[in-house]
């Protein structure tokens, strides 16, 4: 990996975060393009955002913690009933050709950028914020 | 608790899928088919979240494709830029900016779509 491009993927990596942040998406939807404009393929791009939001998941789950909106049991059950999911998901993914898995992130995009235009829209706290 | 263990597996698969969290299905399904209040389906859906991302990388390494570094580099200034972002929602005109984000999110699309 060149200078450049560690820098690049550090400045990227913020703006990814300030946005989860700002605008209470995930992570994971903004690292996968940024690590694919890095170079990496479309399966490496998703296995490697997975690993990239555990930092703000855990800085996040330790936040909401301490309000008193984390349900352990109910995290718990969710969180090991999901590794069944995944390993689903990775046997999916890894036997569809990469430009069609591509296509299928684009429409995810495309979708997350509706509700979250929807949501903006109908909010008044949003409004009242504007 | 059928339920949760139903919306862990759809969310299991969609995160793996895709490569995100998944709290996009977790967080409706949690308030619609589970009753959970809007604040606690995003903490719960946060921490369950942890597990399912750490598999998803688990598996994915073992099939080769993870690249740790990288991760590092996109996710340790992230976790900073959440907390940053987060505490910008009060001071920002949110509103716009999502109008803004999302037509980012959707130039981000077409050039996936025809890159």
């Amino acid at each position: 990996m060149s200078g450049t491009t560690i820098v690049v993927a550090l400045s990227l990596g913020f703006l990814a975060g300030v946005a989860a942040g700002l605008f209470g998406v995930g992570g994971g939807i903004l690292f996968v393009p940024v690590l694919l404009g890095l170079g990496l393929g479309q399966l490496e791009a998703e296995a490697t955002s997975l690993l990239a939001i555990l930092p703000t998941v855990v800085a996040g789950t330790w936040r909401q913690r301490r309000y008193g909106n984390v349900r352990r049991r109910t995290a718990l059950v969710l969180g090991i009933a999901s590794i069944a999911g995944v390993q689903a998901g990775v046997l999916v993914a890894t036997s569809l050709p990469e430009d069609v898995l591509r296509r299928l992130f684009a429409l995810l995009l495309v979708g997350v950028a509706a509700q979250l235009a929807w949501r903006a829209r109908r909010s008044s706290t949003y409004a009242s914020k504007a | 608790m059928l339920r949760i263990v139903a919306i862990g597996v759809v969310a299991g698969l969609f995160s793996a899928l895709f490569g995100v969290g998944g709290g996009i299905v977790i967080v409706p399904l949690l308030i619609l088919a589970a009753s959970v209040p809007e604040r606690v389906a995003t903490g719960t859906s946060l921490a369950a979240i942890g597990i399912t991302a750490l598999a998803g990388a688990i598996l994915y390494g073992l099939e080769g494709y993870l690249h740790p570094g990288h991760a590092a580099l996109v996710g340790l200034p992230a976790a900073a830029g959440a907390v940053a972002g987060a505490s910008l929602q009060q001071r920002l005109p949110v509103r716009s900016l999502t109008y803004a984000f999302s037509a980012l999110l959707v130039a981000v699309a077409v050039w996936l779509l025809v890159g």
